[in-house]
């Protein structure tokens, strides 16, 4: 494929709203988790939530929009110029020239879970104030943000659990390259809801502790929460400098189990060699991965004898999932924007709280940050349903 | 790449499924819109993937039973394994049986959920129960565009056959929600249609599409009776297309999708 030019992204998760409080997180290995204090959820768990939401409700205008989900879009949006940027990027292509591909695996549902406690007592009927259109309904987010940036070109949501917004790169990438529009701005994001805090602990697979992928000790993961943005062009930005491109998309199914992982990681060496093979880049190449790493002992061991047998066991990699929880629909679009900061900066992320990794998960797992010099980064994205997406990164001069 | 200057998206059409209200399948459907039989409203049949492995048949409600059906169906007719097939999965509600029930726990006393239902909560549910029914590491993709899923999804399958050149499946449904979401959201009846699309011309094919963007209004059908279903159901905004092909009549359509763009669809039957 063609390479595609992230020329503006941001990112809001617990470590911050932003680039800045990311990047300071990342470079010092800190953990942007705390133990559970959503709603009036009892479970001994740690979350990454996003400080000041309850405090910040949407517009008045927007007010058909109001849901958990859409309040943390907005916030997203407002960083580190995004708004300004794809206002600009219409201004230059024309609206219906741009795209929108948001991932989402549980939209607004928090809303619907909040209003089933509020059901008439005689007649079961949700509250007049329940809105599904602009909450619950998976494209929430999306008709949202298309409303509230001006983009008029195709829009989807894609939804495949846990690499949602990976995959979304993959359908604004198609729509580049077949000249259907000129830009995109692909995304993810995602929210607390109980669906998948009860959820995740009903399988047992939330940690008691913050999660610790790659640990001898790891015992699950930490429910996270993020919105993650990057405006994808075909032309780069006109000041000098490098510039960070998608390369590669790679996507593939296990066809496995539904919720397991393929014990080898098939279906994800799949997606990591497809990635490679559309960036048309060797695996000696890339200098970072950044893992899927949940933090479950099956999904890490799958994913490591995927990476093993891909990148072999010297490639350094780590998940930053300790840091900012599993943000679910949303981690796809978040890691991106996380390699995107490793690249232009140099940084080899270290993987927060993981200080020893487990000795039977042979391979190069970077516990404290450090500085790098690499070109090329690639992030996996791997989901429920037994869905994978690999994408891969450059910084280009 | 098979798109031309204007943007033209091309795919040639060998398999189609259907399910809906008193639609049992694609012959029937097909007899429905080309006025050769009498419509009569049933409820939308369904019954376990026999494709599927028992303990995982045993853990699908009515929306896995709705991909399955017409996604086989499609892939029998046009003789296609579903091991190499990939598939965009399109939905506005996906699967509100399961929704409502999570819900409902979620507010009582006892907010422990089944694994299952859990895991059956997620979008792609049906995606993943297809490739573990196929066994097979192809990729599919699962997309919701709210009332325009059915063009978003078709979108989608005919820009990865432009890009990748692969034959692909578009599998596109929707249920009715149970109550109380069904007074908020009131999709009227389960529907579903799939096709299967390939970039080049078929021996079998049934008809090619011509796809682009455009703006106006978006076209309806004859059948007084379908269209109520196609105006109502999201997934059910495709058959406009299977009304051409029924009557074998070349024809220019417009689906809706999102505004202000339409998807032009120029339907020309093939034999």
């Amino acid at each position: 494929m063609n390479p595609l030019f992230l020329t503006r992204f941001t990112a809001t998760c617990c470590l911050g709203a932003g680039l800045q409080p990311l990047g300071a997180a990342l470079a010092g290995t800190r953990s942007g988790l705390a133990p559970c204090r959503f709603e009036d959820v009892a479970l001994d768990t740690w979350i990454g939530a996003v400080a000041g939401i309850e405090e910040q409700p949407l517009p008045q205008a927007w007010r058909p929009f109001e849901c958990r989900n859409n309040r943390l879009a907005y916030l997203g949006l407002g960083q580190d110029g995004f708004t300004a940027a794809v206002a600009a990027c219409i201004s230059r292509v024309g609206a219906h020239r741009v795209g929108l591909f948001i991932g989402t695996s549980t939209s607004g549902i928090l809303q619907t879970e909040l209003a089933y406690r509020r059901r008439d007592p005689s007649s079961g009927a949700l509250p007049a104030d329940f809105h599904y259109a602009g909450t619950h309904n998976t494209f929430s987010a999306a008709a949202f943000i298309r409303q509230l940036l001006g983009i008029q070109g195709p829009a989807a949501v894609v939804s495949t659990a846990c690499s949602s917004s990976a995959k979304a790169f993959g359908a604004a990438q198609r729509m580049i390259e077949l000249g259907i529009i000129d830009a995109a701005v692909v995304g993810g994001v995602d929210s607390l809801c109980l669906t998948t805090l009860y959820g995740f602990h009903s399988l047992q697979l939330t940690a008691r502790q913050p999660c610790r992928p790659f640990a001898a000790e790891r015992d699950g993961i930490s429910i996270g929460e993020a919105a993650a943005f990057v405006l994808l062009e075909k032309s780069a930005p006109r000041a000098g400098g490098s510039a960070i491109a998608l390369l590669g998309v790679g996507e593939s199914n296990d066809g496995y189990h539904l919720s397991a992982p393929h014990p080898e990681g098939l279906g994800a060496r799949l997606a990591m060699e497809s990635a490679l093979g559309a960036a048309g880049l060797g695996a000696a190449e890339v200098g970072y991965v950044n893992l899927h790493g949940t933090g479950t002992a099956s999904n890490d061991s799958a994913e490591c004898a995927a990476v093993t047998r891909v990148f072999g066991t010297a490639m350094p990699c780590s998940s930053t999932k300790g840091a900012t929880g599993h943000t679910l629909g949303a981690a796809g679009a978040l890691e991106a924007v996380i390699c995107a900061l490793a690249l232009r900066d140099q940084l080899l992320p270290g993987g927060a709280n993981t200080d020893q990794v487990d000795p039977a998960l042979r391979l190069n797992y970077i516990t404290s940050s450090q500085a790098g010099s690499f070109t090329h980064a690639v992030s996996n994205s791997f989901g429920f349903g037994g869905t994978n997406c690999s994408l891969a990164f450059g910084r280009l001069s | 790449m098979s798109a031309a200057a204007t943007n033209e998206l091309l795919a040639y059409v060998t398999g189609i499924g259907v399910r809906g209200p008193g639609l049992a399948d694609w012959p029937q459907t097909e007899a429905v819109l080309s006025d050769r039989q009498p419509y009569q409203r049933a409820d939308t049949l369904l019954s376990a993937p026999d494709t599927l492995p028992p303990t995982e048949r045993r853990r699908t409600g009515r929306v896995v039973r709705l991909a399955f059906a017409i996604g086989l169906e499609a892939a029998r007719q046009s003789d296609t394994d579903p091991a190499r097939l990939p598939v965009v999965f399109a939905s506005s509600g996906g699967d509100g049986d399961n929704c409502h029930e999570i819900c409902q726990t979620l507010a009582s006393a006892n907010r422990a959920l089944s694994p299952t239902r859990f895991h059956n909560s997620v979008h792609n549910a049906p995606a993943g129960y297809w490739s573990i029914a196929a066994h097979t590491q192809v990729p599919s993709t699962t997309v919701c565009a709210y009332d325009a899923s059915f063009a978003a999804g078709l979108l989608e399958a005919l820009t990865q056959i432009a890009v990748h050149g692969a034959t692909t499946a578009l599998i596109a449904y929707d249920l009715d929600y149970p109550p109380p979401l069904r007074a908020a959201r009131t999709v009227p009846a389960a529907f579903g249609m799939a096709l299967v699309l390939h970039a080049s011309p078929q021996p079998r094919a049934l008809a090619q599409l011509r796809v682009c963007l455009d703006s106006g209004a978006a076209d309806g059908i004859g059948h007084a009776e379908l269209e109520a279903l196609r105006a109502a159901i999201p997934a059910a905004q495709g058959l406009v297309l299977l009304e051409a092909i029924a009557k074998r009549q070349t024809r220019s359509v417009n689906i809706a999708y999102l505004e202000p763009q339409t998807l032009r669809v120029e339907v020309i039957p093939c034999a």
